[in-house]
């Protein structure tokens, strides 16, 4: 073997050597988890979207265009939980909601990512928050995307008229 | 009464006078035969056991046990009364085999074998299949289980995320388990299988998903898939061939499973078959219905929608089809056709013949031949508006057009609603009394219809509903029908809607519960009520009545309210919301404060004397 090639060898390794000295960094005890998980919690997001009246409106739309109403009804639920009463599996904040349209949840909700844009994700989770708590009612859409509830004409006695529209709840009781 | 509630012979007097003149001058075999009997191949002599949840291939769900009679009921009383550990709607049948009872559970489907030698009857083994947990977002109308069948030292089960499995009944092992259905799509399964010549006969669930439907015949011995037959499609996937031979034009020609669709709109049309099926040893052939298209929105899929909405005669060896019969051909209200077939030999006409009495959906009780597909008879058994009554001579029913579901318009007041008059619960039939034993409901809808997406995986549907009391006001209804007069014997007025099976028995006994929970003996004469006990849930399981190991007679029961019409209880749904669950919450908006979510197996025995 000739010392020109050893040399060249030699120059070689170094070169491959060198970087290899620059090791990559560890945080041997990890990154501290900040107090709360962001884009879960207080994203700047949920104030813009919730309780207003274009983005509940658009929500109220893609409830229906997506088939969320196959499942919840209109809120009072079928396959899937209600979304009108104060229960909530996985949470009920808008960043949450956001989350179970996006991911999907175990149970069989199934993950609606790549079908929606971020934007209606939120604007779907600013209609469903509508539902079960006590939106501003100047900011509910007028329209009904749901048929009137009128006393059918079959039936013996009469019954109360549940309302169903979160606007109509807000004079009960609760 | 029952013929003043639809004007079937009002509307077609001519049918009227040709039924009359054929009853004039046919020989009079009606003398020799007035009643009818079950199709002796299909329902063999009792042997005590309950193997399948319809009792027999004939599907009587009736015991030849007479020791429970008209004078003893009364003293009645629970001999096991056992928590099955989950809550939602119980609708399974239990079986019994030799000494051991054989339960499924809802979701998560596990099965368990009780040893009725002992007192309390203790588990013998239990088998958990863990179906995947997302099965349960996709299964309409709660996740509930028909029951098991037994076939030759084996118990074959459906979970619910689409998986059919069979176990060594006296070790629990499992000996295979196939996969047959998608949940990413939609399917499910919720049917009970029935095991005949060698197979094991499986349907799924989905008509709510847009899933294709479809029934398929197993290998019992090995769980290979024999044949596989779709509802809607080309002619080879339907198994349509050279002896097809439908009655009526109306299910004549080729490839009608394309053809009366809008263009791909059958490959998610649904035709689901997630009912019961019956079989005749004699004529081997299955006989099954064809669940609702998809979308419920009928403006989506104009056409007759075949081979949905209908009833199949199969050949069991090969899946061929024998003969079709849509009942409800384009249909309007989500009236699937799954409901129980009871195979009978009756005189019709004068003449004995080989039929299947159906109690439809739509409201219309059908006499058809089962060698030929003829309907015999088509008469309503409960209140319809929606249909005028069925035109015998083409087959068809006829709608009312007033009642026909518009896009964007809510059409009031249709009769029935879209659980129709009667839903998955079955009925039964005594010889004894030649009566058929109708558990069903009374309910009507507003519906609103709207565009629905397709999107895999999510409700197809495009429908909003609201039901109610029909008129009467009572929710359920017990009707004896006599098939051989084409009348109602007699009918009790049930306050809730009746979501459980019926069992008649040689004792002259008929039994069912109710949905708040009332287990009910009846006279099978006469209908008078001779007893009843109040269980912890409301009942939409199916009573069975066996003889246990020590000879004396049984009658057991799940109790578990649920399925469509409990969800409003086993799912806690809001009852603020008149379309929830499909539109059922708004008819039972009582049921939460009368009944609670709980999941029991009761045994009843009369006093050791």
């Amino acid at each position: 073997m000739s010392s020109r090639f050893r040399a060249v060898s030699a120059a070689l390794i170094a070169m491959v050597a060198l970087p290899s000295c620059d090791r990559e960094t560890r945080e041997n005890r990890g990154k501290p988890l900040p107090e709360s998980v962001p884009g879960i919690v207080g994203d700047p997001r949920a104030a813009e979207y919730e309780g207003n009246a274009f983005h509940i409106a658009q929500g109220q739309r893609y409830y229906v265009w997506m088939n969320c109403n196959g499942c919840h009804a209109h809120g009072g639920g079928g396959m899937g939980p209600p979304l009108m009463d104060a229960e909530w599996r996985y949470g009920g904040s808008m960043e949450q909601i956001v989350d179970t349209i996006r991911e999907g949840r175990p149970n069989g909700m199934p993950s609606f990512d790549q079908k929606l844009s971020e934007q209606q994700m939120w604007q779907l989770a600013a209609f469903v928050r509508t539902l079960s708590a006590q939106p501003r009612q100047d900011a509910l859409p007028g329209r009904a995307d749901e048929m009137s509830n009128i006393e059918p004409r079959t039936l013996d006695e009469r019954r109360p008229v549940e309302r169903t529209s979160p606007a109509a709840d807000q004079a009960r009781p609760r | 009464m029952a013929r003043t509630a639809a004007g079937n012979s009002r509307t077609l007097p001519w049918l009227r006078l040709a039924t009359a003149a054929a009853f004039l001058f046919a020989p009079t075999a009606a003398g020799s035969q007035a009643r009818a009997v079950p199709a002796a191949s299909a329902s063999p002599p009792d042997d005590g056991q309950w193997v399948m949840p319809a009792k027999n291939y004939a599907s009587t769900r009736y015991s030849a046990l007479s020791q429970i009679n008209r004078q003893n009921v009364t003293k009645l009383k629970p001999v096991v009364n056992v928590a099955t550990g989950h809550k939602r709607g119980h609708e399974a049948a239990p079986l019994v085999v030799g000494s051991t009872m054989y339960i499924v559970t809802p979701f998560p489907n596990n099965v368990f074998a009780l040893d009725l030698t002992k007192p309390g009857a203790p588990v013998k083994w239990a088998f958990k299949p863990r179906p995947r947990r997302a099965a349960q977002g996709v299964a309409c109308c709660d996740i509930v289980n028909r029951g098991a069948a037994y076939a030759n030292g084996r118990i074959f089960f459906n979970t619910l995320d689409g998986q059919t499995i069979a176990l060594d009944a006296a070790t629990g092992k499992e000996v295979w388990r196939t996969l047959l259905g998608n949940i990413n799509k939609g399917e499910t399964i919720t049917m009970a299988p029935l095991v005949a010549d060698g197979k094991v006969l499986v349907g799924n669930s989905g008509g709510e998903f847009g899933v294709r439907g479809w029934l398929t015949a197993l290998d019992a011995g090995s769980g290979r898939i024999v044949w596989k037959a779709y509802s809607t499609g080309p002619d080879k996937d339907v198994l349509i061939g050279p002896a097809f031979k439908p009655f009526y034009p109306m299910d004549q020609g080729k490839d009608l499973g394309v053809k009366s669709w809008p263009p791909d709109q059958w490959k998610i049309g649904g035709g689901t078959v997630w009912g019961w099926i019956s079989y005749d040893p004699k004529l081997k052939m299955v006989y099954y219905g064809t669940g609702n298209p998809g979308p419920w929105n009928p403006e989506q899929r104009p056409g007759d929608n075949k081979w949905t909405t209908g009833i199949f005669a199969r050949d069991i060896a090969t899946g061929q089809a024998r003969w079709f019969y849509q009942s409800s051909p384009h249909d309007l209200y989500d009236h699937d056709d799954i409901n129980e077939s009871i195979l009978l030999d009756m005189p019709v006409n004068g003449r004995v013949r080989p039929v299947l009495v159906r109690p439809g959906r739509n409201g219309f009780m059908y006499v058809i031949d089962r060698v030929t597909g003829q309907v015999y008879s088509a008469d309503p058994y409960g209140f319809i508006n929606s249909a005028k009554g069925v035109d015998l001579r083409t087959g068809r029913l006829i709608p009312v057009k007033e009642k026909e579901p518009k896009m964007g318009r809510v059409i009031r007041n249709i009769c029935p609603a879209a659980p129709g008059a009667k839903d998955w619960n079955p009925s039964a039939f005594s010889p004894r009394t030649g009566l058929l034993y109708v558990p069903h409901i009374n309910l009507c809808m507003d519906m609103g219809t709207m565009e629905a997406n397709y999107i895999a995986g999510t409700p197809y549907i495009g429908a909003d509903v609201k039901m109610y009391a029909g008129p009467g006001g009572h929710r359920g209804v017990f009707t004896a029908w006599d098939p051989v007069r084409r009348r109602k014997a007699f009918e009790i007025k049930e306050d809730l809607p009746l979501w459980s099976g019926a069992l008649a028995t040689a004792g002259d006994l008929v039994f069912y519960g109710t949905m708040d929970g009332w287990l009910k003996a009846i006279d099978a004469a006469s209908g008078k009520l001779l007893w009843r006990i109040r269980l912890a849930s409301g009942i939409i399981g199916q009573p069975v009545s066996y003889r246990g190991p020590d000879g004396r007679q049984y009658i057991a029961v799940m109790s578990g309210v649920g399925g469509w019409a409990g969800a409003i209880v086993s799912a806690g749904l809001d009852p603020r919301d008149p379309t929830a669950a499909l539109g059922f919450v708004n008819a039972v908006r009582d049921l939460p404060g009368r009944t609670k979510a709980e999941g029991r197996l009761y045994v009843f025995a009369l006093p050791r004397r």
